[in-house]
């Protein structure tokens, strides 16, 4: 894809860039990259962040043998509620929406003793292992010392209760994030660590969406790796608690759990690695850095075996696939950049180019990285919003959005196809399976035979002529649920997969 | 140490799943109604988010609502500057021909003075472009659920919009409260066919339901014009379904007061008695018997009623929802022998149990509990031998305790599609509820039995 190619197959709209916008958006390729980010959301653009909560709330929401309670009016734990496809093997308490309920009269003399009185209540009947109390907009407002009632209610009961100073507006989901890193740094550390074995690691920032943490948990239980806690998916309050005693932080999802990679550093020497499990590359190249973290040849052999096997599992179905959606154009927009990185990748691997590629809360790094690894003319965007997403998903003629229920809609209208990649997602996207997963999905999607009603599709037809680029072939693949091993059979497009380059080794077909 | 104390306890001072949303989701939706609004929630970025999302997974359609985006230092400082910034920004990205503001707890409890800074931004910025209309709905979310939300901005839209004018005998005010889509539609088209004029506060029947579009819509189409909402205050009558109201006036008691517009306010007309006095007050106001259609849909939701009534009769259902939805509801079930054995509502405007003993005829065979979350509800709900449980797709977890089957009806409806085209109004919306309950009845009947019911 090029710019020429964007222009020739656009289609007329009439939204503008916001002046105070205009920073925050540029195309790869057609300026010295210097992409504005970090920034406040403009007051009145409709930007797609939640808030300082939100960001607290997603990432210690997966514990689930804690109490969370919510210290605010009503809509912030409502529409919270089982929000997250974040399953446990144990506890559900999780999944439990607890709320003060704040009325105008707490507003007016406090909220203290109704927090104090909730929590002592909750404790006692679901008898939870620690609580998180989260400050919502107006806790600070009023003047709630959430800090004091937090200590008495702990005196009181014996459990760790935990303020989580996540009051909405106090800055941004990034902050929320950090919020919550620094609550989960009041437990770890406070655990018994004797049973740790020296090659060990925790398993930081996987929410367990569909039980991808037990996915990822598996591949390092496979290669020999003693995983002593899962922060926060599936995650236990006790594990939590010894997590200081692992050899080894591996972080995901960057944005929200380098904070406590960071506080562990710090104050337990524990060092950390960042990876993404998303897609075979970023996936396989994660198996084999923690492999070579530890130096130890017995873990990369058996990572390497893995890798092969689930490689092969999977290459069969994804080559298939691949012949139905290779030069198909996608959009992603994600929470944070780290996954844009993994979703471009995890597209080309899927014949898929993109075309715009944005985040919530990247950071200059981040975005730079993001532009390094797309082709020229990709648009790369920072906290945009539904009338920018609009516009360059028409002018740049894209097939396919990956984002959150907030973005879908934009898509379907567009007659464009949409997979789900948000953090309130409930399927497995990580891992060899995860990747099979995502590539049906996305041509699930894409090859649907709906789309040819679409009006926007029509008028694009039209617009364009006979290009290609708005034909959409029919499915030659229709995916069932069993897997043939060893299956190579599958046509075009195979020429890319004959041998993959992954982190420490490569795969032969 | 751990203090055994307080012991296991059936009260709980928290709300453990509330069986309710915030005030500014209901004025988000009711300012959708409205052509060319874009709702604007003045607060923190995570309300407007987080409605987006919850209404999204409702209704599967576009929802922009713009924030002032509060940040630390607006907080301290109060949020005119921010307000006025997002409005600016609303105005060059959407042209919107109105702005439907509703403030959030942090605006309300800072005290922003909102009639001030839309005053003082409409001075600074008219000339020498027209603003669009700035509404404004006090919904501080500590007071009241997003059923008081919804009808605090309907009011305000009419106190904001409404004007005095030469009475237009044919002119009704429809203001439905909470309802579907697909509800708006068929209250236009029974308008429509009494030959009756009308301004709908407010119509989302289009934006919230809508077409596969050809290109994109900022703000998608439909929606009354502010041009109808002026006329509002010229209408021969209003009719509003409003029971369990309590906070100042309605929108229809405003119009009253303020312009003489008689109001006959009533029942959501759900079942066959509420969906009479409805038909009542419509041959009252456009001078005509109710045409056949619907004369005919009457008849046929009769004859239905006694096909299936054996099915019915003695059932016990529970239901929850908005107050003035559950009391609609019960009234409809009572009328074909199923017995609401349990009426339940987060929302608490003291009107709940008034309202169940004027519409049953045996109210003694109901347990009505309002302000409750949905722990209270399935606490409550495990000695109720409940064949059937009527509400929001939030009871879901509920019907999987009880194993007693959910007959999704109302908001929100997250899991399942068609929320926006249920009908629950009036004749035909009453028959598509009546066949709804009894086909989940028969399927129970039919999957717990050897015989199969297979030719019934």
């Amino acid at each position: 894809m090029n710019g020429h190619n964007i222009m020739t197959t656009a289609i007329e709209n009439n939204i503008r860039l916001l002046e105070a916008r205009k920073a925050q958006v540029q195309t790869k390729g057609s300026e010295p990259f210097n992409i504005a980010c970090e920034k406040q959301s403009v007051a009145g653009s409709v930007s797609q962040r939640a808030c300082v909560f939100c960001g607290s709330r997603v990432v210690l929401y997966p514990i689930c043998d804690a109490l969370h309670v919510i210290h605010g009016p009503i809509g912030c734990a409502s529409y919270t509620w089982d929000i997250r496809g974040s399953v446990s093997s144990g506890p559900q308490l999780h999944r439990m929406s607890f709320s003060t309920d704040l009325q105008e009269k707490d507003v007016i003399y406090g909220g203290e003793k109704k927090l104090e009185k909730a929590l002592l209540e909750l404790i006692a009947h679901y008898n939870p292992k620690a609580a998180f109390v989260y400050a919502t907009c107006i806790v600070g407002l009023i003047g709630d010392d959430m800090d004091a009632v937090c200590r008495r209610v702990s005196a009181r009961t014996g459990i760790d209760v935990i303020p989580v100073q996540s009051e909405g507006f106090a800055g941004s989901k990034k902050d929320g994030y950090s919020a919550a890193c620094h609550a989960l740094d009041q437990l770890v550390g406070t655990g018994d660590t004797s049973d740790i074995k020296p090659l060990s690691i925790n398993i930081l920032g996987d929410f367990n969406i569909g039980g991808e943490t037990w996915v990822i948990k598996d591949y390092y239980e496979k290669m020999g790796l003693q995983v002593v806690s899962t922060i926060t998916g599936d995650g236990r309050v006790d594990d939590i608690r010894k997590a200081h005693g692992a050899s080894l932080n591996v972080v995901q999802c960057s944005g929200s759990m380098k904070g406590l990679a960071r506080m562990m550093k710090e104050k337990y020497g524990t060092p950390f690695m960042h990876v993404s499990y998303f897609g075979i590359e970023d996936m396989s190249r994660a198996l084999y850095e923690v492999a070579d973290h530890f130096g130890d040849k017995d873990l990369l052999k058996r990572a390497q075996d893995m890798v092969r096997d689930e490689v092969m599992r999977i290459m069969p179905e994804l080559r298939k696939i691949r012949q139905d959606l290779e030069g198909k154009k996608a959009a992603i927009y994600t929470g944070g950049a780290f996954k844009a990185f993994s979703l471009v990748r995890s597209l080309r691997t899927l014949g898929v180019q993109t075309t715009i590629a944005g985040s919530q809360t990247g950071n200059p790094t981040d975005y730079k990285q993001l532009a390094e690894l797309c082709d020229d003319g990709t648009i790369i965007l920072d906290d945009t919003n539904p009338l920018e997403l609009a516009k360059f998903i028409q002018e740049t003629d894209t097939d396919l959005l990956i984002g959150g229920v907030k973005e879908r809609p934009i898509a379907y209208k567009l007659g464009v196809a949409f997979c789900d990649h948000n953090h309130e997602r409930k399927d497995c996207l990580a891992g060899f399976e995860g990747m099979l997963n995502f590539a049906r999905e996305v041509h699930g999607s894409l090859c649907s035979p709906v789309w040819k009603f679409s009006p926007f599709r029509q008028k694009h037809k039209e617009a364009v002529g006979s290009s290609q680029t708005t034909e959409k072939p029919k499915a030659t693949y229709i995916p069932t649920n069993v897997i043939k091993p060893g299956e190579t059979s599958g046509g075009g497009g195979e020429s890319k997969f004959a041998t993959l380059t992954i982190g420490a080794t490569e795969v032969a077909k | 140490m751990i203090v055994p104390e307080p012991a296991k306890s059936d009260h709980f001072t928290a709300t453990r799943n509330a069986c309710k949303m915030c005030t500014p989701l209901g004025a988000c939706l009711a300012f959708s109604g409205v052509e060319g609004c874009v709702p604007f929630l003045h607060g923190s970025q995570g309300c407007a988010t987080y409605i987006r999302r919850y209404l999204i997974s409702h209704f599967r359609e576009p929802m922009d609502i713009a924030s002032s985006n509060f940040g630390e230092h607006a907080a301290i400082f109060g949020g005119q500057t921010n307000l006025e910034m997002g409005l600016a920004n609303v105005i060059r990205s959407y042209e919107p021909a109105v702005i439907g503001i509703a403030t959030t707890c942090l605006s309300e409890t800072i005290g922003d003075d909102m009639p001030m800074f839309l005053h003082q931004f409409t001075s600074k910025y008219a000339d020498p472009t027209p603003l669009p209309h700035l509404v404004h709905a006090s919904t501080p979310s500590y007071s009241g659920s997003h059923f008081d939300g919804y009808m605090e901005a309907v009011f305000a839209l009419a106190k904001t919009l409404a004007k005095k004018g030469q009475t237009q005998a044919n002119l009704v005010n429809m203001i439905p409260g909470v309802v579907s889509p697909a509800d708006i539609r068929h209250l236009k088209d029974i308008l429509s066919d009494f030959g009756l004029d009308y301004v709908m506060l407010p119509d989302y029947s289009e934006r919230m339901d809508g077409v596969s579009w050809d290109s994109y819509q900022r703000i998608p189409e439909g929606g009354t014009t502010v041009t109808q909402l002026n006329s509002m205050g010229a209408a021969a009558g209003s009719i509003e379904f409003a029971t369990t109201h309590h906070k100042s006036q309605t929108a229809g008691e405003y119009l009253a007061s303020e312009f003489g517009v008689e109001n006959h306010r009533m029942d959501l007309p759900i079942g066959i008695g509420a969906t009479d006095k409805f038909f009542d007050a419509l041959e009252k106001l456009s001078g005509k018997t109710t045409p056949r259609r619907h004369q005919m849909d009457r008849g046929r939701l009769v004859d239905s009623y006694v096909d299936g009534h054996k099915y019915c009769f003695g059932k016990r259902a529970i239901l929850y929802g908005e107050e003035d939805f559950v009391i609609a509801l019960a009234s409809f079930l009572s009328e074909i022998g199923i017995v609401p054995v349990m009426i339940a509502s987060g929302g608490k405007s003291g009107k709940l149990l008034a309202n169940i003993e004027r519409v049953l005829p045996d109210p003694s065979v109901a347990t009505v509990m309002d302000g409750v979350d949905f722990e209270e509800i399935t606490d409550a709900a495990m000695d109720m031998h409940a064949d059937l449980i009527i509400g929001n797709s939030k009871g879901f977890k509920l019907s999987q305790k009880l194993d007693v089957p959910l007959v999704r009806v109302g908001l929100p409806i997250h899991d399942r599609m068609g929320a926006s085209r249920i009908v629950h109004l009036g004749y035909q919306g009453t028959q598509y509820l009546y066949d709804l309950i009894v086909n989940t009845l028969l399927d129970v009947k039919q999957r717990t039995s050897e015989v199969g019911y297979t030719y019934i």
